[in-house]
C-alpha cells in the first residue's frame, strides 16, 4: 500500500469520504445558519434607524456633542476593491491546492502566500473602514444600522482572521516541506473554509453595501 | 470500488487551473456588473439608466450574487465533482437559512403593518 493510500485509509468513513471533509462541511452548514441569523437581523432593522449616520443617505447625527448633518457612510469603491481581492484569493487558494496535489512545492508556496496576503489586505480594509466610520460618528450603539452592521461584518471579519491564521500555519508547513501530495487534503479542508468565508461575503456585499 | 479508492478518486477529479482561471474571470465580471447595476440604479449613469434599472436593481443584485455563490460552490469548493452527501450538507442548511431570512422579513413587516393599523 502506498503512503497516499495509507493516509487516505486512516480517516475514511463507511461513506468512503474522509471524516475531516465531512466535519468541515458540517461546520460550514452550521455556519450558514449563523450568518443567516445575522443577515436577517440586519435586513429586519434596515431603514429603521432614528438618527444618523446612515449608509446611503445624508442624515442628522450627533457628532462631537452636537446635532449636525452627516454625509452617507459607505465608500463603495474601497469595498468593491476588497471584494475583488477576496474573490481572487479564492482562485489563489485553489491554485495552491493544485500545486500541493501535483507535488509542486514552489507553486504551492507562492499561491498560498498570495492568498494569505489577500486575506491580510481584506482585514486591513475592514479595520480602516471601521475606524473611518467611527470617526464619522458611527459607534457600535449609535443606531440600529450600526449595531447590526458592525455585528454582521465584524463576525465575517473574525472568520477571515481565523482563515488567515489557518492558512498561515499551512504556509509555514509548506515552506518546511511538510505538505506532500499525500497530505494535500489538509490544505483542501482549509481551502473549503476559506471559500465559505468568500461566499458569505458574496452575499454580504450586495445585501449590505449595494441594496439601498 | 473500495473506501480508499473512493477517497482518492475525489482528489484526482478536481478541475484544471485553466478552468479555475475562467471561473475567477467570470466572478470578476459579475462583481463589476453588480457595481454597475448599483450605479445605474442610484442614477450615477444618468436618469435614463435609473428609470430602467431603478425598479429591478434589487432583483439584479440577488441574481448576480446567487450566480457568484453557485460558481464558487460548484468549482472552487468542488461540489460538482465531490460526493452528493457533501452537497446535501451544504445545500439543505442554505435552503433553511434562506427560509429563515425570508420568514423573518415577512413576519416583521407583517407586524409593522398590523401595528400601524
Amino acid at each position: 500500500m502506498s503512503e497516499a493510500a495509507a493516509h487516505a485509509m486512516e480517516h475514511t468513513t463507511t461513506t468512503g469520504i474522509d471524516s475531516r471533509k465531512v466535519a468541515i462541511w458540517t461546520l460550514i452548514g452550521s455556519e450558514c445558519l449563523l450568518f443567516a441569523s445575522l443577515i436577517s437581523t440586519y435586513l429586519v432593522y434596515k431603514g429603521k434607524s432614528l438618527v444618523g449616520p446612515l449608509p446611503h443617505t445624508e442624515s442628522q447625527c450627533m457628532l462631537h456633542g452636537k446635532m449636525q448633518t452627516c454625509e452617507q457612510i459607505f465608500e463603495i469603491p474601497l469595498v468593491t476593491f476588497g471584494t475583488a481581492i477576496l474573490l481572487f484569493s479564492s482562485f489563489f487558494v485553489v491554485m495552491a491546492l493544485n500545486g500541493a496535489q501535483s507535488g509542486n512545492r514552489k507553486k504551492l508556496i507562492s499561491w498560498l502566500a498570495l492568498t494569505v496576503l489577500c486575506g491580510l489586505f481584506f482585514i486591513g480594509m475592514q479595520v480602516y473602514e471601521f475606524q473611518h466610520f467611527y470617526h464619522k460618528g458611527l459607534g457600535y450603539s449609535t443606531n440600529l444600522f450600526s449595531g447590526t452592521f458592525y455585528t454582521l461584518t465584524g463576525f465575517h471579519g473574525s472568520h477571515v482572521t481565523a482563515g488567515v491564521i489557518w492558512l498561515s500555519t499551512l504556509l509555514v508547513l509548506a515552506i518546511k516541506g511538510k505538505i506532500p501530495p499525500a497530505k494535500a487534503l489538509n490544505l483542501e479542508i482549509a481551502a473549503l473554509y476559506w471559500h465559505f468565508v468568500d461566499v458569505v461575503w458574496i452575499v454580504i456585499f450586495p445585501v449590505v453595501y449595494l441594496m439601498r | 470500488m473500495d473506501a480508499q479508492t473512493t477517497a482518492h478518486a475525489g482528489a484526482h477529479s478536481h478541475p484544471s487551473p485553466a478552468l479555475y482561471l475562467k471561473v475567477a474571470l467570470i466572478l470578476f465580471v459579475l462583481t463589476a456588473l453588480e457595481v454597475a447595476a448599483y450605479e445605474a440604479g442610484r442614477g450615477g449613469m444618468g436618469p435614463g439608466f435609473q428609470e430602467i434599472f431603478g425598479p429591478i436593481v434589487v432583483l439584479l443584485l440577488l441574481v448576480l450574487s446567487a450566480a457568484k455563490f453557485a460558481l464558487v460552490a460548484m468549482f472552487y469548493m468542488h461540489l460538482k465533482q465531490d460526493s452528493k452527501l457533501l452537497s446535501n450538507l451544504f445545500v439543505w442548511p442554505i435552503l433553511l437559512a434562506a427560509s429563515v431570512i425570508g420568514a423573518l422579513i415577512v413576519l416583521l413587516n407583517y407586524w409593522r403593518v398590523v401595528g400601524a393599523k
